[in-house]
């Protein structure tokens, strides 16, 4: 375990904090459904550094969902280009982790640990199903789900399984781990908790994340940086800092006003995208 | 209308303001039973296999009663604990049980070559879309066709005996299973799907750890109603020619115990073939299920 938090902190010396570790630079992102061709974002660009946690907010329509589908390898940008470390980003791989909303991102077939494995073994984390164990049950132990690593996921409850899906992509030790509204299918108050644990455990080991949601609440909360994106097609609005924001300043002065800034600029347009496309979505 | 809504507003409920209260001991506030267990009986009813045992017993004894009490001729209806005898007698004295060997051999030939040649078909099918139109356009084609009706061309192909039997039975497994296997493929879910590409899976690793699993109950599905095809086209072709090779199965002992008006021997045949379908359903396939599909919730 020392080795491997050892690793974990080295990332910080060892890369130049300065560069950043993802470039998206004017991503122009489409998709087609059986009638339109719909742009998701139009030329989109922004940087993540390392130990960010790079939110990306905006209304359903913003193409942030889409963005981070193209961040992890399923789409391919029309125009621009998405870097990783400098290298473009051509197809899924196990240094970019997805932690998704649904709760069937899991693998019914396998155990909580064997979830955990599975990713270790298939993403060439591991060469030794002893070693792949040790990680596993460490990681088990930090989303404190101690005692149900043999469980069936269709046994745990929706926290515990966005629990799983967490411990598998940071066991992984993604470059950067995208996580895609992982806690909007929660009810509120196992949401407030994720989103604690959450913070705890970048506090460990500052691990790049990139995450996407829609609560202007949720993005000052875990977020260090905000991308504000607007609809139709998303294109970035702003770009904020939130890293002096957390849980304890909710309802305070400082929170409401960049909540209430957030708030006006995502509801300017309002009325303008409800007109344009109905039913579109990003 | 204005005495309507005055009424009206006479009849919305005021708002009661109540004392707020706090309880503080709660932890040692004492409940009553949290859980109670079930009455004996409760719980021997509970179990599936009681209730069908009851069931199957009804019936059995409404038989008995008809043909006993009512004096029915043998020739048309034996008793069941008649047909019950011979059973006995033809497994434990007779040669039953070689043509039921017999019969099973075959199907497990059968089954196997069609589940091996549905795997083949799958997996072209998951490689490109032209292998997928084709197993759409096939299946439709060939599923509604009753293996059966395949007999006479398999006798002028292969001729009598167990090849033109392989030849119906492949055909009542092959597409039954493909057609499930390829729907249950088609509808794993996008995340499932995602998740696999995102550890780096591909080709046939990608089929076998991702789509297999997740497809399981589909493909269980398939191979049941394939099994059950099979079984039945089986002992119907067996009825047609099973004397040719000189040992012929289970239909043909239903065949020929008609033939000799020995209706409590066409009985205990077809006693056999219940109890061997019940056998696989409930104890092969079942046993199957418990340890995948239940086992993981994928299916209750």
């Amino acid at each position: 375990m020392a080795k491997r938090n050892g690793s974990a902190a080295g990332i910080k010396p060892a890369a130049d904090t300065t560069q950043p570790i993802l470039n998206v630079d004017g991503v122009t992102l489409q998709y087609k459904t059986k009638e339109h061709l719909i742009t998701a974002t139009y030329r989109v660009g922004f940087d993540v550094y390392p130990a960010d946690r790079f939110v990306l907010l905006g209304p359903s329509g913003c193409g942030k969902s889409t963005l981070l589908k193209g961040i992890a390898g399923y789409m391919k940008p029309v125009e621009g280009a998405i870097r990783l470390k400098g290298r473009e980003i051509s197809e899924p791989g196990p240094d970019r982790v997805m932690v998704f909303q649904e709760f069937d991102q899991l693998l019914p077939w396998k155990t909580v640990k064997q979830n955990i494995i599975f990713a270790l073994h298939n993403g060439g984390k591991t060469d030794t199903a002893a070693e792949a164990e040790e990680i596993a049950m460490e990681y088990i132990t930090k989303v404190k789900l101690t005692g149900f690593e043999d469980t069936f996921p269709h046994m745990l409850s929706g926290g515990m399984k966005q629990r799983v899906a967490i411990a598998r992509g940071m066991a992984m030790e993604p470059d950067v781990l995208l996580m895609d509204e992982p806690f909007a299918a929660l009810d509120a108050l196992t949401r407030l908790q994720m989103q604690k644990e959450l913070l705890q455990l970048w506090e460990d080991t500052h691990f790049t994340v990139l995450f996407v949601t829609h609560s202007i609440e949720e993005a000052l909360i875990v977020g260090s940086r905000i991308l504000v994106m607007s609809p139709h097609p998303g294109q970035v609005k702003a770009e904020l800092n939130a890293h002096h924001l957390n849980h304890d300043n909710v309802g305070d002065k400082k929170f409401a006003k960049v909540q209430q800034h957030i708030h006006d600029m995502l509801f300017a347009d309002r009325i303008l995208e409800e007109d344009v496309q109905p039913g579109a979505r990003g | 209308m204005s005495t309507r809504s005055a009424n009206r507003k006479s009849s919305i409920p005021e708002l009661v303001i109540r004392p707020e209260y706090e309880i503080s001991d709660i932890a040692q506030a004492k409940t009553g039973d949290v859980a109670r267990k079930l009455s004996l009986v409760e719980r021997i009813w509970n179990i599936n296999g009681v209730r069908k045992v009851v069931i199957l017993l009804g019936l059995v004894s409404a038989w008995q009663a008809y043909t006993v009490g009512l004096d029915v001729e043998p020739l048309m209806l034996p008793s069941f604990l008649v047909s019950l005898t011979t059973l006995f007698n033809a497994l434990f004295y007779g040669d039953l049980i070689y043509k039921v060997w017999f019969s099973v051999k075959v199907l497990l030939i059968g089954y196997s070559a069609g589940l091996a040649l549905a795997a083949i078909l799958i997996l072209w099918a998951t490689a490109n879309r032209f292998g997928s139109d084709f197993i759409a356009m096939a299946t439709a084609m060939f599923n509604p066709l009753p293996a059966i009706a395949l007999l006479p061309l398999a006798m002028l192909w292969f001729g009598l005996g167990t090849p033109s039997l392989v030849f119906v039975l492949i055909h009542s497994v092959l597409w039954a299973v493909a057609l499930s296997t390829h729907s249950g493929f088609e509808n794993v879910s996008h995340t499932l799907r995602m998740i696999g590409r995102n550890y780096g899976l591909k080709g046939i690793f990608y089929v076998l750890k991702i789509l297999f699993p997740a497809a399981l109950p589909s493909i269980l599905a398939g191979m049941k109603i394939g099994w059950a095809f099979a079984w039945r086209t089986l002992i119907g072709a067996e009825l047609v020619f099973g004397a040719s090779s000189g040992s012929g199965g289970l239909g043909w002992y239903i065949f020929e115990s008609s033939q000799n008006i020995d209706t409590d021997g066409v009985f205990a045949g077809l006693f056999m073939v219940i109890l061997f379908g019940i056998v696989v359903e409930n104890v092969v396939f079942r046993n199957i299920e418990i340890r995948t599909v239940n086992r993981w919730g994928m299916q209750r």
